[in-house]
């Protein structure tokens, strides 16, 4: 680099350069060299090499050099990496909050002494401008561990009578290596699990110098272990039968895979996945804050950040303005050396990804977009990409659909604030928006408005440990940061003893076997559908047997079709219900609860008939009259928390219904199992398709008319009998239903929560388990208000 | 639409070296201002990236220092300003940098001076008579300052003295009572007659943006001082509570830019209060060359009202040269 001499003070007068400024990368030379045989997985407690001694190369992006070898793990190393955090869980679990305390705020402590090394490798390995690392990833990795080692200290306050999951499997990318490590191993540790963490195979190195970090604080053996590979050592991870919960941070692709790969196993999940994020420019914001926004959204790490603005929706008016001076500030931008101090922009993770973005860019201009790309000189070896910027495309095209997780912006304009909500979220996905207005009624309007777990009003790409960070849709589910983030790796104590659901037959018969056992002008329980009683699609009713196996009735033998109807209907009442106040919501089921007490008798006989014994079936209508109440109480409680982030920020969390909830109710309480669930969810503004108890469905379908006399909106409740399981696949599988509860056997809990894997929609399952409908703890309160929300974190900078 | 074939006009760029030529103003458009937002978040984010984005060391760092110092318009404002120790700092500003170390620097033959000295109109003619036959102009304060409260035929007659004392620029005040009622026409009216008074002396206008508070009334002053003929914007006295900030200097250059980009002419901008160290002096410089081009470097187009930066600007400059820090008491004082 230094074959011309460097100018002189009087040319340099003339130029008026920059020239360059690269970081001292030396210290991070000396540790890769020490360790020149080989980088091994950091398992029990000691660095050990693979089992059958295989290893992978890794590679400096920037010059397309050996950084060093690394051991790369197979189901053998996976095995025993396992076992050593199995072998630790209880002496971790086990020590007393404040004792974990004390490791976490060593661990934050070292990675501050160790910030200019850290912030070197990450840059080294991973490409990103050491600016970035030094400035934003290392910093916000002791402030993560500093956070949880608050949470360590508070949690047995906090959260009573919860425990660790147990031993988490966590997978993470390379876009923010030793920041996602902290995201998934701070909460974990903190809540008492311990861990297996697989790094992405371009950027294993920041873990394992943090695996040093943890040897030298004396962290116990096993606690914290860590497996390079790549994604077939993420697939024996995520496939290890003693592995708790998984938590992976990745694409949406391979989400799905994990999805389907976990359904059935009682593993914990939680998915922080793709996105294509909207960044909404109306005309009264302030224009030049938002390029530099935009310079932050899509050039920051090179663009390969999963909540990366990369869709800009620009209102018309002053779309040629705005571009103007986005394609003027895009000129000056650098993008070099990743060590220099003085760039933007460094480099691509790997050939291969910056392959990718060149081939989705030349199919953008294939597709009719008009490329705009910075004049900027390149280095001449390394994976660099330009600052570039589509306009002219159409929310067809597929730069305009697909993740291209490179330093490439799409503009489009829109016309009215209406129109910007449409585009924003006419997407598969929902991690993130940013938008930009100085008027607070439009800029909160739309931030309420957007399908995403994050928004950033007038900023782009802010975070901190006391916020959650996650998806809507297709974005993933889970939340990583603050007190939501923790839940994810808590479970309570009573959960880990629950009985088996017996399995039942649920062969439905669509032909009386004997008589009805009461006579009366014959009634036939319809399906319940958009508030109005609906014949099933098959035009076949099930028999439904009583104790002694007599026909006690029928029951529509609801399929496929009256499911599509059903979520129509649900979809058409969202809007109405979820913007419904709290307090109507409240209303309203008190008025339920009202009502069903008016005919309780009715519903005694009705649970009498299906063998219950009268002092339970006076019990059970009790219990979800108290139930109602119960819900109703927390329409209006179950609110949200303003995050202590930034100086001058209000952070809120606010809790959103998902939209259109399946809920498929156990066998057990056919009642109260179905008030149980079906009431939290719309206490919370869902709108729910049902699915009632095959064998005792009549107590839910006789529900309807007190729904009816309740004033529930047509829509919010509606109720599909017949195949339990076939139904509960046709919901699971529908796009349009954002989460799925199901209370039936271990079966059906897996099919359910495979056939999710689709649109990749929150899937709460009781794993098999029966659950004691009766007891407070178990079959109320703010678990259920949890499940039936997400939380979406609306950062709100101010100050004039 | 085809936007990247229709971008704004680009900002002009007079060549360097060349004169740049006066800003004739334009009528009051108020259109050009009114609709203006700036977020103060976010302005703070983007001003504080200057030192993080860009940095300049070594051979770098040296001329980028020299060429702050071309830019500093060093200054004497104080009430006990004498002849004498007015003749003391135009010596300096005649000689800023030691002579050994400006050989070292290899600048020898054409040594830095500073870009001006700015001082009371009182102090002009000393001024004047110490700098004579330097090339360095003499710049005075004037229009009641620094509050610019008294009566308008008061402050224009003391523009028109300190022009006919041998003033080269002339650093007027704002009467920011008229930015702070929204009063844009008195605003432009007053500005306009005070450039009328400057005749050939440049104009800078300090807007005393600690005083007017918010950034879109920095942005509004600014935009209405450039319209009444300003040949720089000016961000302050050195009297507010506030002086040059990062934000406040970023909302004005934003201005000038859009300025510069409707009207084809290239003005200047002047922080002043504030900027003390040389780590001072390279973020503002990287603030000008980032938003308005490499051209914002030159002092035509950029000054630094400072009187105590030159200071550490030395003592940089000597480490640089001996690679030794260096004591305040080896330079010339001021």
């Amino acid at each position: 680099m230094s074959s011309v001499p460097p100018p002189s003070v009087k040319e340099i007068l003339h130029t008026m350069d920059y020239g360059q400024s690269p970081e001292s990368e030396s210290h991070v030379t000396a540790w890769l060299d020490q360790h020149k045989a080989g980088f091994h997985h950091y398992i029990g407690g000691s660095f050990v090499p693979s089992l059958d001694g295989a290893s992978f190369a890794v590679m400096n992006p920037a010059r397309d050099t050996l950084l060093g070898r690394v051991a790369e793990g197979k189901a053998a190393d996976i095995d025993a990496a396992v076992a050593a955090a199995r072998a630790a869980l209880p002496g971790w679990a086990g020590l007393p909050g404040h004792e974990r305390a004390r490791f976490l705020y060593a661990i934050a402590r070292h990675v501050q002494k160790r910030e200019r090394f850290l912030s070197v490798l990450e840059s080294l390995d991973n490409g990103k401008p050491i600016r970035e690392s030094r400035d934003i990833d290392i910093p916000l990795v002791a402030r993560h561990f500093y956070h949880h080692a608050g949470w360590a200290e508070l949690i047995a306050s906090e959260f009573p009578g919860h425990g660790p999951v147990g031993v988490c499997g966590q997978i993470i990318p390379w876009n923010f290596p030793l920041l996602m490590l902290a995201w998934k191993i701070a909460p974990a540790l903190a809540a008492g699990n311990t861990v297996v963490l697989k790094p992405a195979e371009f950027t294993p190195l920041s873990a394992l110098a943090f695996a040093e970090i943890c040897h030298e604080i004396g962290l116990p053996a096993g606690v914290v272990n860590i497996v390079c590979g790549d994604g077939g050592t993420g697939a024996a991870l995520v496939a290890h039968p003693d592995v708790d919960k998984i938590a992976f941070t990745g694409s949406t692709e391979v989400g799905r895979i994990i999805r389907k790969a976990t359904a059935g196993t009682g593993k914990k999940l939680s998915l922080e996945l793709g996105g294509k994020s909207p960044f909404i420019v109306f005309e009264d914001a302030d224009i030049d804050g938002a390029v530099e926004g935009v310079v932050d959204a899509i050039w920051f790490n090179q663009g390969q950040v999963c909540c990366a603005g990369s869709r800009l929706l620009i209102q018309e008016g002053i779309a040629e303005r705005f571009l103007g001076k986005l394609r003027r500030r895009m000129a000056t931008l650098h993008v070099g050396d990743p060590l220099d101090k003085s760039i933007d922009i460094g480099a691509i993770v790997a050939p291969v990804q910056l392959r990718r973005i060149e081939e989705l860019v030349r199919q953008g201009q294939a597709e009719g977009g008009t490329l705009w790309q910075a004049e900027c000189p390149l280095p001449d070896r390394g994976s660099f990409y330009p600052p570039s910027l589509f306009v002219d495309v159409e929310p067809a095209a597929t730069v305009a659909e697909v993740e291209i997780f490179g330093p490439v912006a799409v503009a489009m304009t829109f016309r009215t604030p209406a129109e910007a909500v449409q585009l924003a979220n006419h997407t598969r996905y929902g991690l993130a928006a940013s938008v930009w207005s100085e008027n607070i009624n439009l800029a909160l309007d739309t931030a309420a408005a957007m399908k995403a777990g994050v928004v950033w009003v007038n900023s782009t790409n802010l975070f901190d440990a006391a916020a959650g960070f996650g998806g809507y849709r297709e974005s993933g589910f889970g939340r990583e940061g603050g007190r939501e983030g923790l839940s994810e790796y808590l479970v309570a104590d009573w959960e880990k003893s629950l009985p088996e659901v017996p399995a039942t037959s649920t062969a439905l018969s669509v032909t009386p076997t004997a008589p009805a056992a009461a006579a009366g002008i014959d009634r036939t329980a319809k399906l319940y559908i958009g508030g109005k009683q609906a014949r099933p699609d098959s035009g076949y009713s099930y028999a439904v047997a009583d104790a002694n196996g007599a026909t006690l009735g029928l029951a529509g033998l609801g399929n496929r079709k009256d499911i599509r109807n059903a979520v129509e209907a649900a979809s058409a009442a969202t809007r109405g219900w979820g913007a419904a106040t709290a307090h109507n919501r409240a209303q309203v089921l008190y008025y339920i609860a009202e009502n069903l007490e008016t005919r309780a008798a009715e519903f005694e006989s009705r649970l009498r008939g299906f063998g219950h014994d009268a002092a339970t079936a006076r019990a059970e209508v009790a219990a979800s009259v108290r139930r109602m109440f119960h819900y109703a109480a927390w329409a209006d409680k179950y609110d949200g928390r303003v995050h202590a982030t930034r100086s001058r920020h209000v952070t809120l969390a606010m809790t959103e219904p998902f939209g259109v909830m399946g809920v498929v109710c156990p066998d057990e309480a056919p009642l109260l199992g179905f008030v149980s669930l079906v009431l939290p969810a719309i206490a919370m503004g869902n709108c729910v398709v049902a699915v009632p108890s095959p064998t005792q469905p009549l107590a839910a379908t006789d529900l309807y008319q007190v729904l009816d006399t309740s004033d529930v909106p047509g829509g919010v409740v509606n109720i599909v009998t017949g195949e339990r399981d076939d139904l509960a696949k046709t919901l699971a599988e529908h796009d349009a239903v954002a989460a799925l509860w199901y209370f039936g056997p271990a079966t059906g809990a897996a099919a359910a929560e495979a056939a999710s894997a689709g649109n990749l929609k929150a899937c709460w399952t009781s794993n098999g388990k029966a659950r004691d409908w009766f007891s407070a703890e178990q079959g109320q309160g703010e678990t259920f208000l949890r499940r039936a929300t997400q939380i979406k974190n609306i950062w709100v900078p101010y100050g004039e | 639409m085809d936007i990247l074939e229709t971008i704004a006009p680009a900002l002009p760029e007079p060549a360097i070296g060349a004169a740049v030529p006066r800003n004739p103003g334009t009528a009051l458009h108020a259109d050009w201002f009114d609709a203006v937002q700036v977020n103060l978040s976010a302005t703070e984010r983007r001003a504080g990236s200057y030192g993080a984005r860009r940095s300049v060391k070594k051979q770098y760092q040296a001329a980028w220092l020299v060429k702050a110092i071309q830019c500093i318009d060093l200054t004497t404002l104080a009430g006990d300003d004498t002849p004498g120790r007015v003749h003391r700092l135009c010596w300096k500003a005649r000689r800023p940098i030691r002579d050994d170390i400006v050989a070292a620097l290899g600048l020898s033959d054409a040594p830095p001076t500073v870009g001006a000295v700015c001082v009371y109109p009182a102090m002009v003619g000393p001024a004047v008579r110490a700098l004579d036959g330097s090339g360095i102009p003499v710049a005075s304060v004037a229009t009641g300052f620094p509050a610019g409260l008294t009566p308008l035929p008061q402050r224009l007659a003391e523009i028109r003295y300190a022009v006919e004392q041998g003033a080269h620029e002339i650093d007027i005040v704002i009467h920011r009572a008229q930015v702070l009622t929204q009063d844009w026409t008195a605003l432009y009216d007053e500005i306009s007659a005070m450039r009328a008074a400057c005749g050939p002396a440049h104009m800078k206008a300090i807007l005393g943006t600690g005083d007017l508070r918010t950034l879109r009334n920095v942005y509004r002053a600014s935009m209405v001082a450039m319209m009444a003929g300003a040949d720089f914007i000016k961000t302050s006295t050195g009297k507010e509570d506030v002086n040059a900030t990062l934000p406040v200097s970023l909302t004005m250059a934003r201005a000038l830019r859009d300025y510069g980009e409707r009207t084809g002419h290239a003005i200047g901008f002047k922080p002043a209060g504030g900027l003390r160290t040389a780590k001072d002096a390279l973020t503002w410089q990287t603030l000008m060359r980032e938003e308005l081009g490499r051209r914002w470097l030159e002092p035509d187009l950029f000054r630094i009202g400072a009187s105590s930066l030159l200071g550490d600007i030395e003592r940089q400059l000597e480490h640089f040269v001996t690679g030794r820090y260096a004591a305040a008491t080896h330079h010339a004082l001021a």
